[in-house]
């Protein structure tokens, strides 16, 4: 049931969130007043169907300006996205994030949850987000202007929802294609065929947006409440768990997307979505377990 | 009072977020934004 309903936010979220039909069909971006406004997860501008702005483009926008300017309008939308929702972005509003649970799910090769030397390798995002996204963006130049370097460098979100959607639709953009789009295309094929096996290694090791909205993952509005007095600790949570994430590291960990399968793995209904804040031990929290777990 | 200290982090990350909002919006943020936005990026769909 969680799975469905969450399968189901995440598809129609990506498909408001990235309508502009003409865009796609004209090799065009959309440019109405919505782009004064970004979309939580990472979501290419170029994407020609995307309505409004990507957060990590926007910040990089900012910090891309001539001289030093502390990045106000952003920081502020991640402490309001971060402190309502923390990583449930990441889980439940993420297009990228969409894309690779669905090639998740193809039927090849062994599933694994993290890469090798997974304790190691998610600070990797961390590294992103301070070298490429903060560092690069205030300090490489492109020519005579400040670029945004994760953009340029990594993303593989804006290789596949901008770049691949407008080359295809828009020839003088396709006659200008280098080194660069191979660069970028390669590495997108590359997180492809990682999130066939892994789950969601962008996210996990490179996302710079992760990376922020897990920051403020142990204090935001929306939690994932475990019931300590009803836990027969059999660890079905733990087993369900993606990230491979432990029991007290659920919702309060950096790594916590709020998937909510630990909560459908649950046998005694002791993990539930709830909000910051609440101490009774029997919550009125939103508690989509399946019939069976509810009834054993 | 209770209601305060149950939720005070996720309340001040939340009002710290509009004040923060407010101060770059007058700083003309949302602006550099969109002008931003409205541009085929070169650099995010690897031409530039």
């Amino acid at each position: 049931m969680m799975k469905k309903i969450r399968l189901t936010v995440q598809l129609l979220f990506t498909i408001i969130t990235n309508g502009y039909t003409y865009g796609f069909l004209n090799g065009k971006i959309y440019r109405g007043g919505l782009k004064y406004v970004c979309v939580p997860g990472l979501n290419c501008y170029s994407c020609p169907g995307a309505f409004a702005s990507c957060p990590i483009g926007a910040l990089q926008a900012l910090l891309n300006q001539q001289g030093f300017q502390i990045p106000f309008a952003m920081l502020g939308f991640f402490f309001l996205f971060g402190s309502l929702l923390g990583r449930f972005v990441c889980g439940w509003l993420c297009p990228f994030g969409l894309v690779q649970d669905l090639l998740h799910k193809i039927p090849v090769f062994r599933k694994k949850k993290t890469l090798p030397f997974h304790k190691y390798l998610k600070y990797g995002k961390y590294a992103v987000l301070l070298l490429l996204v903060c560092v690069g963006s205030m300090f490489l130049f492109g020519g005579f202007a400040k670029v945004p370097a994760f953009c340029k460098y990594l993303c593989p979100s804006g290789t596949l929802l901008g770049a691949i959607p407008l080359l295809s639709a828009n020839e003088s953009l396709r006659s200008q294609i280098g080194g660069l789009f191979f660069w970028k295309f390669g590495i997108l094929i590359l997180i492809v065929v990682l999130s066939i096996k892994y789950f969601r290694p962008f996210c996990q090791y490179l996302c710079p947006l992760g990376a922020i909205y897990g920051l403020f993952n142990r204090f935001s509005l929306v939690q994932i409440h475990w019931e300590k007095e009803r836990c027969i600790s059999c660890k079905a949570c733990e087993r369900a768990c993606p990230a491979a994430l432990s029991i007290t590291e659920i919702s309060r960990s950096p790594e916590c997307i709020r998937c909510g399968k630990c909560i459908e793995a649950c046998p005694e209904a002791c993990l539930h979505f709830g909000r910051s804040g609440k101490r009774e031990s029997t919550s009125r929290g939103i508690n989509l377990h399946t019939k069976k777990g509810a009834e054993s | 009072m209770g209601f305060w200290r149950k939720n005070r982090q996720w309340l001040c990350g939340v009002l710290a977020g509009v004040i923060l909002l407010a101060i770059g919006a007058a700083q003309g943020h949302l602006a550099v934004i969109w002008q931003k936005a409205v541009m085929i990026c070169m650099e995010c769909i690897g031409i530039g």
